[in-house]
């Protein structure tokens, strides 16, 4: 029986941590399906939203004023992104806007740095980190709290795109760009909105993230985590971000325990890369997407 | 004037197609025959399904029923190189030219079937893949004078004018020394000259290489002059296929066109 | 004398086809070269040789192999180092394991070998394509840096994971000193860039580029994509592979996982970003450029007031390339290349304004 609680907890553990991979996958989500981009830089805007928050804790702002300025720096840095990089670019190919946000993600990195200095920085957000025991199986509170967050942000992301005039006109530019600007869609506006979206995503993600690493360059190596699950989920829905994550922390978890002990440990880096391209040889267009159409 | 070869046997028979996606029917038991020699075009309103066709002749799009005999060879399930290899070739409705490439060498990529050299001997510049580069080069030469590119061989296709384009894409798909030549809206976006041009262009084809020719476009006018026989396709259905003077008094056709304001008699 | 090819008739396409059909260019190219390999190991000292143009030409070989997968096919590569440390591996323990064997033989199989796990993770283009490819890429960099930490056999149990490379020798020659290995990293890589020049304007070449523009196109002419694809990751990890084993064997000197990681990768993407996506010529000025630029940022610094502190250095030095890249992207996807075929056409015209 101990090697079935044995299984549950590094199952609840591989599924909480699973949530901390949406947490970054959903920023992606956002950009991708508004502009159809896909944002290699949300590693570093995590790891600059951490910065910048811990950067204004130390120059003496109480946690929410902290917290307020970072998001307001959040935001500014979206406008600047959409003015520089994306509004020039409109309408090249895919890979050239990918290639475009590996160097926006250098120079955020480089930037992020140079302004707040590169040492590890420790966050912490008062959460406890000790572990709590349901029936036998121990789960660590720092995680649930992290999944707790995660999922009122997905839940108020949700609200926000399917309640308000600013969401539909999002739904209506993810649909067909072209049509939603006939129609009178501010496109600018929305993909600063979009943007603005995935630096709170990458705010909150910063915080959780750091908190649990220390705030330092590492953090944008999470954006590596987080291609795999989109791989999975499809990189156009929230609800495969979800999914995703959930599939591939638990996998991922369970695959170290019990095949990396075989074959030599430190498998967790590559892992999830081929379970996902395993899937996507089955299923091209991961869970949730659909089968194209090509036209000539 | 040349004389033309006399139209012969049945080249190509699609028989029974169908194809939906996701429930749209875009094509309701079409079939169609082409014979040796031929031009024969395919019109219809906007939506009508002429484009998906072409799409399954030449093997981009599987059809969920019928099948097709090429050359006497039955196909249910033809792939877009397969079609190359039997000796289909094909022009684009929207240009779908290889644009960071030159004339010359899109024209010459028209020709890659024929290329037997291996990686090796290319990449050391072998006197055997000198050769073989050098002979069709020679072949694409005779097509950049049948259809007067030389001016733009080594200019990039994506800064020529639309006009020039559409011409350089015949040129690629002629490249292929093809039995059926597919051209899909060849004219559409041309001034009168360029078009004019092109009517010459597609009857030179016909008449001196005996290239069979399938053709879709919309104006009724160089569709009456160039064709031998002409399909009515009407939202996937094939209403009328005949003599340019049979379809042109058909009661159907004639109903399907001044439904869409197209106006057949002009 | 001006920069013409006027009065200069081609009366065959053979002439027609040379890889410099006007006979400036060809004067030019046979200048540079013998500039290449008598000048430089003459005036240049060890740190120059040994710090600057080895590592140089070695990455615009890395380059130029990506750019074969990625500026020629269209298939974005996140990889290239994973396939650069294949051939530094293999080539590593064929020449230990294999003493007897020629270092060309070990080179060569070693690229053969890269390009076979170009091939195998190429694979996947069959059912997937576009970005994922590039996931498939990065998986393929996470899995062999993986695979060479813990699996010992490769670097023959050595705890440290470095394997250290004993000097090469052929015919007699010795390739120890930064000459020597210099001249032999030069030898390999501008035969290898002529190869390479070779491929891009033949048939192999311009299927790469077909699949690249219109990959339905390219198939409905008779190009099997897939088959194109896995050449060109074949023919791109060769050149990787090859690429590796000299920096192991002529620069570091050791074979070690860390010289192979995805900031490698990445390097050598930014490389052909900014030297010219589809070049050849681009391949190796942009390798040039990524090498000299944090010299010229130390150098400027040290200028306008003293040194910066490294940590400082390193981020601006982020910043610049992650401001180039867009740069690039945006003002000339062609990068300096593009600039130098410009360049070149205004000197053909000139003193004329004739934009042709």
């Amino acid at each position: 029986m101990d090697g079935l609680w044995f299984f549950v907890e590094a199952l609840v553990g591989g599924l909480l941590s699973g949530v901390m991979y949406t947490l970054v996958a959903l920023g992606f989500v956002l950009i991708y399906k508004a502009s159809g981009v896909f944002n290699f830089a949300q590693g570093a805007m995590v790891l600059f939203a951490a910065l910048t928050f811990v950067g204004f804790v130390e120059l003496g702002l109480p946690f929410w004023m902290a917290l307020a300025a970072a998001l307001g720096v959040m935001m500014l840095l979206a406008v600047g992104i959409e003015r520089v990089v994306l509004r020039p670019l409109v309408g090249q190919p895919p890979i050239i806007l990918f290639m475009a946000t590996i160097g926006l993600s250098i120079f955020l990195e480089g930037f992020a740095q140079a302004v707040w200095g590169s040492q590890v920085r420790a966050l912490d957000l008062g959460i406890p980190d000790m572990p709590m025991e349901i029936d036998r199986v121990l789960i660590s509170r720092f995680d649930l709290t992290a999944a707790v967050i995660a999922a009122g942000l997905v839940i108020a992301l949700s609200l926000f795109f399917s309640h308000t005039r600013m969401g539909r006109a999002l739904r209506a530019v993810a649909d067909d760009s072209q049509a939603a600007q006939v129609a009178g869609v501010p496109l600018n506006l929305i993909w600063a909105v979009v943007w603005g979206a995935a630096g709170l995503v990458a705010l909150v993600a910063g915080l959780v993230w750091g908190a649990r690493l220390g705030v330092q360059f590492s953090l944008t190596l999470i954006a590596l985590k987080a291609l795999p699950v989109l791989i999975l989920g499809g990189f156009d829905s929230v609800a495969g971000a979800i999914v995703g994550g959930l599939i591939i922390g638990a996998s991922e978890k369970l695959a170290e325990i019990y095949v990396g002990a075989l074959i030599g440990g430190g498998i967790e880096n590559w892992f999830p890369y081929a379970l996902a391209i395993a899937f996507l040889l089955v299923r091209p267009g991961g869970l949730f997407g659909g089968k194209r159409v090509m036209r000539v | 004037m040349i004389p033309r070869r006399p139209i012969g046997d049945v080249l190509l028979s699609a028989r029974s197609i169908s194809l939906s996606f996701g429930g749209v029917k875009a094509l309701n038991d079409i079939s169609i025959e082409v014979r040796r020699h031929e031009i024969l075009s395919i019109i219809g309103p906007n939506g009508a399904g002429k484009t998906s066709m072409l799409n399954v002749i030449n093997g981009v799009y599987h059809p969920q029923a019928g099948d097709i005999t090429f050359r006497g060879r039955r196909w249910t399930r033809m792939g877009g190189a397969e079609a190359a290899a039997q000796g289909i070739a094909r022009t684009f409705q929207n240009v779908a030219l290889f644009r960071g490439m030159s004339v010359l060498d899109n024209i010459l990529s028209g020709r890659a079937r024929r290329f037997r050299a291996s990686i090796v001997a290319q990449a050391l510049n072998l006197p055997h893949a000198v050769r073989e580069e050098v002979a069709e080069r020679g072949r694409v030469e005779e097509l950049i004078e049948f259809l007067d590119l030389q001016a733009v061989r080594r200019t990039p296709v994506g800064t020529l004018p639309y006009g020039l384009q559409k011409r350089v894409e015949l040129a690629r798909a002629l490249a292929a020394e093809p039995e059926l030549l597919l051209l899909d809206e060849p004219m559409a976006g041309m001034t009168f000259e360029e078009k004019q041009d092109m009517c010459r262009f597609v009857l030179d084809v016909n008449r001196v290489l005996g290239t069979t020719v399938v053709l879709i476009e919309h104006d009724i006018g160089v569709v009456m002059d160039l064709s031998d026989r002409i399909a009515v396709l009407d939202y996937g259905r094939k209403i009328a296929d005949g003599p340019p003077d049979a379809v042109r008094g058909n009661a159907e056709v004639i109903a399907a066109y001044l439904g869409t304001n197209h106006g057949i008699a002009a | 004398m001006y920069y013409r090819d006027a009065g200069e008739i081609r009366t065959t396409y053979r002439q027609d086809r040379a890889i410099f059909p006007i006979a400036q260019e060809r004067r030019g190219m046979a200048v540079l070269l013998a500039l290449a390999f008598v000048a430089v190991p003459l005036a240049a000292d060890a740190y120059w040789l040994g710090s600057i143009a080895i590592p140089f030409l070695v990455l615009s070989l890395a380059a130029l192999g990506l750019n074969i997968i990625t500026g020629y096919a269209g298939q974005l590569s996140l990889g290239a180092a994973a396939f650069m440390a294949v051939g530094a591996y293999v080539s590593a323990n064929l020449v230990l394991r294999l003493p007897w064997l020629p270092f060309p033989v070990s080179f060569l199989l070693a690229g053969l070998a890269a390009a076979a796990v170009g091939v195998l993770f190429g694979l996947s283009s069959l059912r997937i394509r576009g970005f994922y490819i590039a996931v498939a890429t990065l998986a393929a960099q996470f899995f062999i840096e993986w695979l060479f930490t813990h699996v010992p056999w490769f670097t023959n149990g050595n705890a440290s994971g470095v394997i250290s490379t004993p000097p090469l020798a052929l015919f007699g020659l010795s390739f120890r000193t930064p000459e020597m290995r210099y001249l032999l990293v030069l030898t390999v890589v501008v035969g290898l860039a002529f190869a390479a020049k070779n491929l891009v304007r033949s048939s192999i070449g311009r299927a790469w580029m077909a699949v690249r523009d219109h990959e339905t196109a390219a198939e409905l002419m008779g190009i099997r994509p897939f088959g194109a694809k896995l050449s060109a990751f074949a023919v791109s990890s060769f050149y990787c592979g090859i690429a590796g084993a000299l920096w192991g064997f002529l620069h570091l000197g050791t074979v070690e996982v860390e010289a192979f990681t995805l900031h490698r990768s990445f390097q050598i993407l930014f490389m052909i970003i900014i030297g010219g996506l589809g070049s050849i010529l681009g391949s190796f000025l942009g390798a040039g450029f990524i090498i000299l630029l944090p010299i010229a940022i130390t150098n400027l610094a040290a200028l306008f007031g003293g040194t910066l502190r490294p940590d400082l250095l390193a981020n601006l030095e982020l910043m610049v390339f992650g401001g180039l890249i867009i740069a690039f992207l945006i003002l000339e996807p062609h990068g300096l290349a593009r600039l130098c075929t410009v360049l070149k056409t205004r000197l053909r015209h000139w003193p004329l304004h004739h934009q042709g």
